[in-house]
């Protein structure tokens, strides 16, 4: 083949040898010729997605590792940027596929703060109980998939059973079982349907029982609890340098959920706990997303008892489509239809971060408006991306089977990584 | 020189040992796709979904489906891979798990024809140790094709089979010396007779013995929770990795045909082989049927673990093998002993 011009990408790969590896880090008794370094993924099983991590062992013990991302870059944010606001919202979606309730609710709000737009109360309360769906999907969609990686299989099935009823009761509220597109800017989408709420109370009656049913799955498993106990444990002071955030930092002991600490969309309303851990350890990042979805099912259960009667979305004609009766009977209302549709609203210049608890940790949308219907940049902080640091520090030295157990433990979702 | 071959005390003519030989064979072999296909059903039932049901009446055929899919398959070997032992690996761990089947008593001596006629193919005097030769030869086949597929997760998953081997061999091993010492023989037909003139089972007397060699037997399988050499999660497919077709179906064959063989050597050291319980004695025809519904429960059983435990990690495995099942397998065998002599 002829001398092709390598990327800087290529080059960087390349460079990572195992001298390079040595020099830094050394091995666990001198066997410095017994190094292999192996290729888990980007088509790996277990890398839950397309991660790529380049793997030093000796023997079994993982020496260092370090993840190679971009395998599933989409370019989103870019995209973002030639639609129009409201338009803009299902691509955001897509960014972390298993919280997209949340993705959108970190951008529409960003968009709604620019705008110093009032989201009706009823709005609010319909997105915490969207949201609150989505972080208990997303968990038990955590949970099966690390069973999994543990060899427990049956998990799998067991959560995703659960997680089933969620998806039909998005499909019942907003039409999609995933990237509902539901939250809006200004509100939400629609209001619920009839027979949604008799659903979601059936829901949230069996769901703590699940959890229970759960915990006597893996807490009286002494296989379970011998994987799991003691295993790659990293201390308060390294997860925040790395900026980790999440229930990796609140198993470590630090209460940090930013529904408590800066509340945003009514959180301030309900009455819930934050469960925190004490070791920081596999067992407590598993224990504390366990009592996390039996938070959620509380907060789901005080949003649906309380939620208060108004528009479900903004009355301003000027970001939120009109009602469909009124197109047939307003001029105005079909004005304002065809200038959404076509052109879309107009944010004043400025920029805004707008941060939210995901289920993985802090999601942040930062947003800057040049005064045109599309906005002039989208980012995310994407909690999975910034957790994927804490992979290496977590692992070295462990073996190759807890290096795959403390990733699924990490739930990185890559479709939010490299977005 | 001395005998190696069968002390039977009668004469088989040779057309009954290969009639004996063939029957064995197809009757051993139409249990493993029935193994099969129960450990999806049954799996589907344990996880709350259905299981195969569209290939056939009741997803019977999925088993042939399956393999069949296998099959057509185009074979496929890395660049780095040894071509030879690529092939021979799987070849070696097929042939010994049916070799096995050879010792499996289905029922004893009958008469056909006039003609004295031992249900099992061959009772060879060293009897389970045996079985035990062809469980250890077995392994090569692991490590072999782990290490002929020239990947590294292959290789990896070779190097857990071979550690897995010596750890759990050992300790299966001193788990029936118990059992050998009660029955006064190797002989797996004899051990079945001292099961039925004691009128107990040996996995009473010897419960310990009977723990400890099931988990062995676990791990001589690699089925959860020991699974580690394939550990699909960790290692893509272990030794299996850089199988497809034909290759992979042979793996796969073998790997239940080793639960068909261990569950049959299991009923057979543990739970009275062809026996059934409460003293009621069928007539001769029955104990091969009795032998396979114990292979069935024995399977079942199997598949359970399977859907209920989690895997255990390779150091965890390593010092569950020599720390806990070796010292209890020994203690077994010395208390074993002493109420033997005393007794």
């Amino acid at each position: 083949m002829a001398t092709t011009e390598r990327s800087a990408y290529r080059q960087m790969e390349d460079s990572i040898t195992m001298d390079a590896r040595l020099e830094r880090f050394g091995t666990v008794d001198g066997g410095e010729h017994e190094l292999l370094t192996v290729n888990l993924g980007p088509h790996h099983p277990a890398t839950h997605g397309v991660l790529r991590l380049l793997v030093t062992l000796q023997g079994e013990v993982v020496i260092d590792l370090r993840p190679i991302i971009g395998y599933v870059h989409t370019g989103i944010e870019k995209t973002a940027e030639q639609k129009s606001y409201w338009k803009a919202i299902p691509v955001v979606e897509r960014m972390d596929y298993l919280a997209y309730m949340f993705n959108a609710t970190a951008y529409c709000g960003a968009v709604e703060s620019l705008l110093d737009l009032e989201v009706p109360k009823r709005g609010q309360y319909l997105r915490v109980i969207h949201m609150e769906l989505n972080r208990i999907m997303s968990h038990l969609v955590w949970l099966g998939t690390s069973a999994l990686d543990l060899g427990a299989m049956s998990m799998f099935w067991f959560c995703f059973r659960e997680r089933e009823r969620i998806l039909d009761l998005f499909e019942q509220s907003t039409g999609q079982r995933m990237h509902t597109r539901y939250i809006q800017v200004g509100g939400v989408m629609e209001d619920i349907p009839r027979g949604f709420e008799e659903k979601l109370r059936e829901f949230i009656a069996i769901m703590p029982k699940r959890v229970g049913q759960y915990r006597d799955m893996l807490y009286k498993n002494e296989i379970a609890l011998q994987r799991l106990k003691g295993i790659c444990p990293l201390d308060e002071e390294s997860l925040l340098a790395l900026g980790v955030t999440g229930p990796l930092l609140r198993a470590a002991g630090n209460p940090w959920d930013l529904r408590k600490a800066d509340p945003y969309c009514s959180y301030e309303d309900f009455d819930f706990k934050i469960p925190v851990g004490t070791e920081g350890d596999n067992w407590d990042r598993l224990a504390v997303r366990l009592a996390e979805m039996e938070q959620s099912v509380r907060i789901i259960e005080q949003a649906l008892d309380g939620l208060p009667e108004g528009p479900h979305i903004t009355e301003d004609r000027k970001i939120a489509l009109p009602p469909r009766h009124e197109l047939g009977t307003s001029m105005e209302a079909l004005i304002h239809h065809f200038k959404l549709v076509t052109e879309g609203f107009r944010v004043p210049p400025g920029e805004h971060y707008y941060p939210i608890e995901s289920p993985r940790g802090e999601l942040g949308c930062f947003v800057r408006a040049d005064g045109s219907s599309k906005p002039a940049r989208v980012h995310m902080r994407d909690p999975s991306f910034v957790n994927l640091q804490a992979t290496a520090p977590m692992t070295r030295g462990t073996y190759i089977a807890d290096l795959i157990a403390t990733l699924a433990m990490l739930d990185p979702v890559l479709g939010g990584i490299d977005r | 020189m001395t005998t190696v071959l069968a002390e039977v005390g009668f004469y088989e003519p040779v057309w009954i040992q290969i009639l004996k030989a063939i029957i064995i064979f197809a009757v051993g072999l139409q249990i493993v796709p029935i193994v099969l296909l129960a450990e999806r059903k049954v799996l589907g039932r344990f996880q709350n979904r259905i299981g195969p049901n569209r290939v056939g009446p009741f997803g019977a055929m999925q088993p042939l489906a399956d393999i069949g899919k296998l099959l057509w398959k185009e074979e496929f070997r890395p660049k780095t891979s040894i071509g030879f032992l690529f092939v021979l690996a799987p070849i070696i761990s097929v042939l010994t798990a049916s070799a096995t089947l050879a010792i499996v008593p289905f029922g004893n001596v009958v008469d056909i024809f006039g003609e004295p006629v031992g249900l099992y193919g061959i009772d060879v005097n060293i009897g389970i140790l045996y079985a035990f030769a062809f469980g250890a030869v077995a392994f090569y086949g692991i490590v072999l094709g782990g290490w002929a597929s020239g990947s590294k997760f292959s290789f990896l998953g070779a190097m857990r089979g071979a550690a897995q081997l010596i750890s759990y061999e050992v300790a299966g091993g001193l788990a029936v010396v118990g059992v050998v010492m009660m029955a006064g023989s190797l002989s797996l037909t004899e051990i079945v007779e001292a099961q039925a003139r004691d009128g107990l089972w040996f996995f009473i007397p010897q419960f310990v013995g009977f723990i400890v060699f099931l988990t062995a037997a676990f791990a001589e399988t690699n089925r959860a929770p020991f699974d580690l050499p394939e550990a699909d999660a960790e290692l893509v497919g272990g030794y299996n990795t850089e199988y497809g077709g034909g290759g992979f179906a042979t793996y796969y064959m073998a790997e239940y045909l080793n639960i068909v063989v261990l569950s049959a050597i299991t009923a057979t050291l543990f739970l009275g082989g062809w026996l059934l319980p409460f003293g009621i004695d069928p007539p001769t025809w029955v104990d091969p049927f009795v032998v396979i519904a114990k292979i069935f429960a024995l399977s079942f059983f199997w598949i359970w673990i399977r859907a209920t435990l989690p895997r255990l990690r390779y150091d965890q495995l390593m010092s569950f093998g020599w720390k806990i099942l070796l010292p209890l397998a020994t203690i077994n065998t010395l208390v074993t002993a002493i109420l033997v002599v005393v007794w």
